[in-house]
Parts: structure tokens; C-alpha cells; sequence
């Protein structure tokens, strides 16, 4: 086809900012470098066979409940068998009606967090109206794939998103694998190293039509049965007042619930759990 | 061959200057007011959809009059270069200045070197916790920038208009009174009073945006529905 200038304007024409982050700065991406290439063949690389070392987000829950959708985490990355952090944060707000939380290398989430949290706003500011649920779903999905050649070297990140979807009227719920495949999830789902524990308590805890505050003490009290079994899961912390981190997206927005409300509902069960005097 | 006559590079510039000004003199007019509860953006515009008024990163805002394809492609760029930079350094290093230096030097660039220069002229704003610190920077078409005080005023008749403007403002206006003197201002050249919220579109910069509305994004732009709510409160 003839190389005209209306081409060509259409061609750079994006409202991608990952677009053209990779066209302009490609540097800049926290995805699709190749790392172990990098390193000299010879000395510690070459015969070992075990991946980079780096800390690790474990457990990631999300439900829906009635009016919206909420997603918490705890608070622990880990690193092999040490605790590389007990107050990492892995669930953040993605823009005004939607949140993600990451499970994996926590390093490269936390880019790819970053870069999906600007890339929904650039696309606001140069079309001047929000993507939709799905079209934000689709673009986390995109990013995901784009990290698959890190992934294959042991520093995968798997997402979980949740957003209300606004004309629709509810929250929806979406997971993805690490080739980036995007699946939507009914009622609840978990990611990570806890999610096995998790997605059994919210199996025997979760009804439809929760309220937001009984949704709270679901997420919360999976996360600690999670904690329970899973050595990389941290449970809530009363020593260091950590608890932790969850979103509520209803129709209003995504709102962060204040550390005082989880500091009961953990309290509460942890009390409810020590009343009961069972060892399982 | 025939020898293609000289022109000196003063009658070159003159002429591009004159060029570019009757192409933003035919435009309705855009006012920029600084006041106590952030920066207000007033424009003149009966499209809904066509902003003449956008938002650039959190305290950062963007307003033109002239050509609309040159000014939205100055405004996507400008958006493109503070999310990068954000992105690479951290979101407080984007600043009104660090924009109105590129945006300078790109319609300096566009001036002498292209076919034709571009018919705008812009408004960068940023927005302080105090009023004394709000940056509001005038581009024109040749590349030149000026650090206004208070107020800025751009398009067509913004002679009358600056004049009207000028003359009621004061730092300790709050947003209704901000908008309504812009409306001022923009009725000097008219033979009607007021405008009709339809035919506005208007923005504003919030100073306090973390604590009224929980985010570091400063811009609002307002409805019909709320324009009209701000201009019949008591004066």
C-alpha cells in the first residue's frame, strides 16, 4: 500500500501508552528483556540450574458480593524458604473502578502494576472516556503475555482484576494464566502459593448476595486459613498491627477499607478461632 | 530556469507572525484564572465533545484556541511526554514547566522550519497547594513563552476580554466567582450578557484534591448541570 501521510497518522495514532512505551522507550518496559542471556556463561549461571532469587507476592482472594466486587491480599513476600517482606502491598486500585492484585515475582508486578495503572489513565486523557471492563481485562491480559519470555526463566506474574462494570450494573471478576490467557470467574477466585487454602475456605464461606462488610471478614478469614497452612502467606499481624490489604468497587468507586475495620474482623476471628480450641 | 526571488528572512518571519495571528484572531476565546480554590479553564466552545480544555497529569492542565488538529496533536504529545516521564522518574518530577519548555520548543521548531507555522496559541497550568506557587504559562505560536500572573487570556477578541477579566480578579475568588468573571470576559465583545451553559465548557484544577475527593488527579471537568448550579449561587 502507498505510503501516504493519512497512513502514516493513522499507523502512529495510539491511545496505548505499553504502544508507545515500546515504539519510543522500549527500554523502559519492565517485560520482554531477556535476562539470563545477559549474564557471563561461565561461574555461578552456568551450572545452576535454579532461577534468579527474587521475592515472591503469595496469596491474592477476590469475591463478589452484592453491589460490587472486593479483592484483598496479605502482606508477605518471601524469598526460597526467607520472608522477604512483611508488609509488601500486592492489591492496588488499577484506575477509578477497578483494582488488581498480583501474585508472583514481585519485582516485575509491581512494574507491570505500575504500567497498567498509566496505561488506563493515558488512555482517559487522550480519548477523554474510561475503556470499558472488558477492554481493560483484554489490555492486562496483553501485558501478561508480554512477560512470557520472563516467565519461562521462573519470574512469572499472575494477575487477578476485578472491576464494577458500569453499565452492566455489577462487579466482575477475572483471572489469567501466564501466557496470558484471560478467563472471568463467578462468585470468587485466588491466586498464589495459598490460593488452594483460600479457595477452600471461600468455598464454604462465600453466599450470594453478601453484604460488603460480611465480604470483608470472607476475604479476611480465607487469608488467614490460607496463612494457616501456607508457610509463604502471612497472616494478619497484631504484634506489628498489619492486616491486610483490601479493596471494596462498588458504583461509587474502588475504596481501600481503613486498617481499623480489619484490625476488628481480624481480631474476631482470631478470637472465634481460639474459643473453638480445635487444632485443624 | 527561472531564479526564485529573495525574500529577507525579517519579511519571512513577519509574514508566518501575521499568518498565524489571523488564523487564531477568527477562534472564540479561552480564559485561564487562577483563584483561591485552584485554577479555573473558560472557554467558549458549543461542542460538547471537542475540548478546547484538557486534562495533561495530576495538577497539570492544557488550553488552546486556533487550528483544532494542531492543538489536539500539541495536546496528546504533551500527555505522551508526562506519562513517560512519570513513568521512568516518578509522578511529582512532572512539572508545568518541564511541558511548557517542550511545547516552547516544538512551536519554535514548527515555526521556522515548517511549510506553515501553527495557528495556536496555548496555556499550560499547574496547580499549588498555595496560591502564590500555581504556575500558568502563555505559549505562542512562534515558540515564545511568558510566566503569567494570575490570569491568562487567549483567542480572538482577547483584548476586551483581558481587559473585563483584569479588572475583577483577585486572588480570594472561589470557583463561582472565577467562572463568572471568565463569562464576564467573554461577553465584553458581545451584544448579549451571559452564555448559555451549552456554549461553555469549563474545567477546573482543584487545590485540595487529595483531601475533597481522595485523588492526586487535580481535573474536573464540569457539567452543563454543574456550571449552571455554580452560576446561580448568590454572588
Amino acid at each position: 500500500m502507498q505510503e501516504t501521510t493519512a497512513n502514516r497518522v493513522a499507523a502512529n495514532a495510539t491511545s496505548s501508552f505499553t504502544e508507545h512505551l515500546q515504539r519510543e522507550r522500549p527500554d523502559l518496559m519492565p517485560f520482554g528483556q531477556v535476562l539470563v542471556n545477559q549474564l557471563p556463561a561461565t561461574g555461578y549461571a552456568a551450572h545452576s540450574a535454579s532461577p534468579l532469587q527474587a521475592p515472591h507476592g503469595t496469596t491474592i482472594v477476590a469475591m463478589t458480593y452484592a453491589g460490587g466486587v472486593l479483592m484483598a491480599g496479605d502482606r508477605r513476600a518471601t524469598m526460597g524458604n526467607v520472608i522477604a517482606s512483611r508488609h509488601i502491598e500486592k492489591v492496588f486500585p488499577a484506575d477509578q473502578y477497578s483494582v488488581l492484585g498480583i501474585a508472583g515475582t514481585a519485582g516485575i508486578a509491581l512494574d507491570i502494576t505500575r504500567l497498567f495503572q498509566v496505561e488506563l489513565e493515558h488512555y482517559e486523557k487522550i480519548e477523554g472516556t474510561l475503556l470499558s471492563l472488558d477492554g481493560k481485562a483484554n489490555r492486562l491480559g496483553a501485558m501478561v503475555r508480554g512477560n512470557l519470555p520472563m516467565a519461562m526463566q521462573g519470574l512469572a506474574v499472575v494477575p487477578l482484576f476485578a472491576g464494577f462494570d458500569r453499565p452492566a450494573g455489577f462487579g466482575r471478576l477475572f483471572s489469567y494464566d501466564v501466557t496470558g490467557g484471560r478467563y472471568e470467574e463467578q462468585e470468587h477466585h485466588a491466586v498464589g502459593s495459598g490460593s488452594m487454602f483460600a479457595r477452600g475456605a471461600l468455598k464454604k464461606l462465600w453466599r450470594p448476595g453478601l453484604s460488603e462488610q460480611d465480604a470483608v471478614a470472607v476475604a479476611v478469614e480465607a487469608l488467614y486459613d490460607a496463612a494457616d497452612d501456607d508457610s509463604a502467606t502471612g497472616g494478619p499481624d497484631p504484634v506489628r498491627q498489619l492486616w491486610p490489604v483490601v479493596y471494596v468497587v462498588n458504583r461509587t468507586g474502588a475504596v481501600r477499607v481503613p486498617d481499623r475495620d480489619l484490625a476488628a474482623v481480624a481480631g474476631r476471628i482470631i478470637e472465634s478461632r481460639a474459643v473453638a480450641q480445635r487444632e485443624a | 530556469m527561472t531564479q526564485q526571488f529573495y525574500v529577507s528572512p525579517e519579511q519571512l518571519m513577519k509574514d508566518r507572525a501575521d499568518f498565524a495571528r489571523k488564523g487564531i484572531a477568527r477562534g472564540r476565546s479561552v480564559v485561564v484564572i487562577s483563584c483561591r480554590d485552584g485554577i479555573a479553564l473558560v472557554a467558549e466552545n458549543p461542542s460538547p465533545s471537542l475540548h478546547k480544555i484538557g486534562e495533561i497529569y495530576d495538577k497539570i492542565a492544557f488550553a488552546a484556541v486556533g487550528k483544532y488538529n494542531e492543538f489536539e496533536s500539541l495536546r496528546q504529545a504533551g500527555v505522551r511526554y508526562a506519562d513517560v516521564r512519570g513513568y521512568s522518574y516518578d509522578r511529582e518530577d512532572v512539572t508545568a514547566r518541564g511541558l511548557a519548555s517542550v511545547y516552547a520548543q516544538s512551536l519554535g521548531a514548527v515555526f521556522t522550519a515548517e511549510q506553515k507555522p501553527f495557528e495556536v496559541e496555548l496555556a499550560v497550568a499547574e496547580v499549588a497547594p498555595i496560591q502564590e506557587a500555581d504556575h500558568l504559562y502563555r505559549l505562542t505560536f512562534d515558540g515564545s513563552i511568558a510566566d503569567e500572573h494570575g490570569f491568562i487570556v487567549m483567542g480572538g477578541q482577547a483584548d476586551k476580554v483581558s481587559e473585563a477579566v483584569a479588572a475583577g480578579w483577585q486572588g480570594e475568588l472561589d470557583f463561582a466567582g472565577a467562572i463568572r468573571l471568565a463569562l464576564a470576559g467573554l461577553v465584553a465583545d458581545k451584544e448579549t450578557t451571559t452564555l448559555p451553559a451549552s456554549a461553555l465548557e469549563v474545567a477546573v484544577l482543584d487545590r485540595g484534591s487529595e483531601s475533597s475527593r481522595g485523588t492526586r488527579r487535580a481535573f474536573r471537568r464540569l457539567e452543563d448541570a454543574d456550571i449552571v448550579a455554580l452560576l446561580a449561587e448568590e454572588k
